[in-house]
């Protein structure tokens, strides 16, 4: 090596420095094992899950298609019947993951998700009103109703969040408050949600129900495309407000004496936590638990005091793959992804539970 | 004449309808050790906060270096004034040496965030305050007493020229108080810092401090150094306490001796008597 990429032992255990010209940073192992470990998990459980189906396509052959490969038909099968699929809940379960990680930062507790900022609870009514509203009764006709679902569940996730952030305002933003605010919003929108269910129709119940336990079914590339290009633009906008989060941490006077300002910093990530929750959840529907589970996940397995982003992204796409693969081929017939991420999630979200039980530190 | 480093001009200070602090002025020359005093709600700690821009002024303002502190961008301020509040919440599982380099927040960015100057820093402010024996222990785990001496580390590590310190030594047993007094003293004579702390116990307050500002009401009623300011008279003013002052033993400051009711009658009585 040139020895430009500086690696000296360091003065202080566990905070070995790595160094690049101007760049400089923590050498953190456990992280980076951690990343590349899910994103080989990944790969392996995405092939996978693309081989399986009525015609099921070998690991090996799904590889080699992937690269370039293959013959015709499974060119075909490959990436324009399955890999949009799997590439939505990748991407979806990245969005989820990442959104997770940024919102319990911000709102310094385990037990925060995007679902407090508004986001799922204001798509899911939207989405509901959508179908319900405007299948049966010809205010809209069925496919333009189908074109539009993603796009108004978009709106409506991020209308309710920009109304729980203005409810919550108060010469900025608390977490505390936020969360609070967040669950009343919510209640709110729910409500709607379930009166919609009530007053409709079955089959738009149906159709309704479905979407709101969160599906990767019949996805195809116009899903992937959105939340493709909303990854594309906020994960580095992510990385790069993440130098706050570690200040963001402490007591707001700790945060401002140390010379963050807290209103943009948090705004900031607040904005970008919404757009990643609503973008996806306008994709899959409200997919339960992976924005919740999965930063508590990737913090226990890296030991740190927040939830690592990078890592909870690559684990909250592995997590939502994988949960589809067994929706898939688990039971026979075809699950929604969301139950099965929920069946994951819920034992995991008691064991938190319990675990702090000793008071949540605000 | 040289300029105060930190300058309160005619601050008036409050939260919602309440105005807790009003009309009050007050200089803070380099390289001195202030102590403000006072009862429970006499606006000392929201003084400190606003001192430290934690807190909007409503009339009147804060100058750092003659500069107004509201108007000078906030990291700015951070490379000049560090401060502790009283009780700083660490985020669970946050290491020793992990919280004193987020210190060095103010002096760094996205792409430059553990240089090799951080790492020199962090490492002697560790050492400094001998807790760099504990530099990978989470603080979670560690005493009180250690916790507070991690959080003065990471003041230090900031390297500021003014630390702000609000009570440093709530919940702290009296060997322990007089063990973060003796690393903020230290601050001063070795490293050279300005400090302005909000102190409850006058004994140390006294010791520990060169100037003692009493305040009550929102208000200061006396303001120079403690042999001058702690008397009788402003005990019973400031504080509704009868007490008397006697000489420290040990450093020669003034000692306040509160009476109390039962020897009051006593006195009372042995006056009578006599």
């Amino acid at each position: 090596m040139t020895g430009l990429l500086e690696r000296p032992p360091g003065r202080l255990a566990g905070r070995t420095p790595v160094r690049l010209g101007p760049f400089s940073g923590v050498w953190r192992p456990r992280v980076i094992a951690v990343t590349l470990t899910g994103l080989a998990l990944l790969v392996l459980v995405a092939a996978v899950n693309i081989g399986r189906g009525d015609f099921p396509i070998s690991l090996a052959e799904v590889l080699a298609v992937l690269v370039g490969g293959g013959d015709e038909a499974q060119q075909f099968i490959v990436l324009e019947l399955r890999l949009p699929r799997t590439l939505t809940g990748i991407l979806v379960g990245a969005a989820l993951g990442l959104s997770g990680a940024i919102t319990q930062a911000i709102a310094r507790n385990p037990l925060a998700s995007p679902d407090i900022l508004g986001v799922t609870a204001g798509a899911s009514a939207t989405a509901a009103a959508v179908i319900v509203l405007g299948g049966g009764n010809g205010v809209i006709t069925g496919l333009l109703s189908a074109a539009g679902l993603p796009v108004a569940a978009l709106l409506g996730g991020l209308f309710t969040a920009a109304l729980v952030y203005a409810l919550s305002f108060r010469r900025g933003i608390e977490g505390y408050r936020l969360v609070l605010v967040g669950v009343g919003v919510g209640a709110v929108a729910m409500a709607i949600t379930s009166w919609l269910l009530v007053v409709a129709e079955v089959y738009q119940a149906a159709q309704a129900t479905v979407w709101l336990t969160g599906s990767l079914n019949a996805r195809g590339w116009e899903h992937v495309v959105p939340v493709g290009f909303a990854l594309v633009v906020l994960v580095p906008v992510a990385l790069l407000l993440a130098f706050v989060l570690g200040g963001l941490q402490f007591g707001d006077d700790t945060a401002r004496g140390l010379g963050l300002n807290l209103n943009r910093s948090r705004g900031a990530l607040i904005l970008v936590a919404v757009a990643l929750a609503a973008v996806a959840t306008a994709s899959a529907g409200p997919i339960a638990f992976v924005a919740l589970v999965v930063p508590q996940i990737c913090q226990r397995l890296v030991g740190s005091s927040r939830p690592p982003l990078l890592a909870s992204a690559v684990h909250g796409a592995l997590l939502t793959v994988g949960a589809d693969l067994i929706a898939r081929t688990a039971l026979g017939t075809e699950l929604p992804v969301g139950i099965v991420t929920a069946v994951l999630g819920a034992p995991y979200l008691l064991h938190l539970l319990a675990r702090r039980n000793r008071g949540v530190t605000a | 004449m040289t300029t105060p480093r930190l300058e309160a001009r005619d601050l008036q200070l409050g939260y919602g309808d309440h105005v807790i602090v009003d009309g009050l002025n007050l200089d803070v020359l380099d390289g001195t050790v202030t102590a403000v005093i006072g009862p429970n709600g006499c606006g000392k700690s929201t003084l400190l906060r606003a001192l430290a821009r934690l807190m909007p002024t409503r009339r009147g303002h804060v100058l750092l270096d003659g500069r107004r502190i509201d108007r000078t961008p906030t990291r700015e301020v951070a490379k000049v004034l560090g401060v502790l509040p009283q009780n700083p919440i660490a985020p669970e599982g946050l290491t020793v040496a992990d919280l004193v380099a987020r210190g060095r927040h103010p002096h760094q960015a996205w792409y430059r965030q553990w240089s090799s100057d951080d790492e020199d820093v962090v490492a002697e402010a560790l050492s400094w305050t001998g807790m760099d024996q504990f530099a990978e222990r989470t603080v979670d785990a560690l005493s009180g007493g250690q916790r507070q001496r991690v959080w003065i580390s990471m003041a230090l590590a900031q390297g500021t020229d003014v630390l702000l310190l609000d009570e440093p030594t709530t919940f702290l047993d009296l060997a322990h108080q007089v063990e973060v007094l003796d690393l903020v003293e230290r601050l001063h004579t070795e490293a050279g810092r300005t400090v302005v702390m909000v102190l409850h116990d006058l004994n140390l307050a006294a010791r520990y401090a060169k100037r003692l500002v009493a305040m009550r009401g929102g208000k200061v009623v006396a303001d120079g150094p403690p042999d001058q300011v702690l008397t009788e008279d402003m005990l019973r003013t400031v504080f509704d306490l009868d007490a008397q002052i006697v000489l420290d033993p040990v450093a020669g400051t003034p000692l306040v001796v509160p009476i109390g009711r039962r020897h009051r009658a006593l006195e009372v009585v042995a006056a009578d008597a006599g």
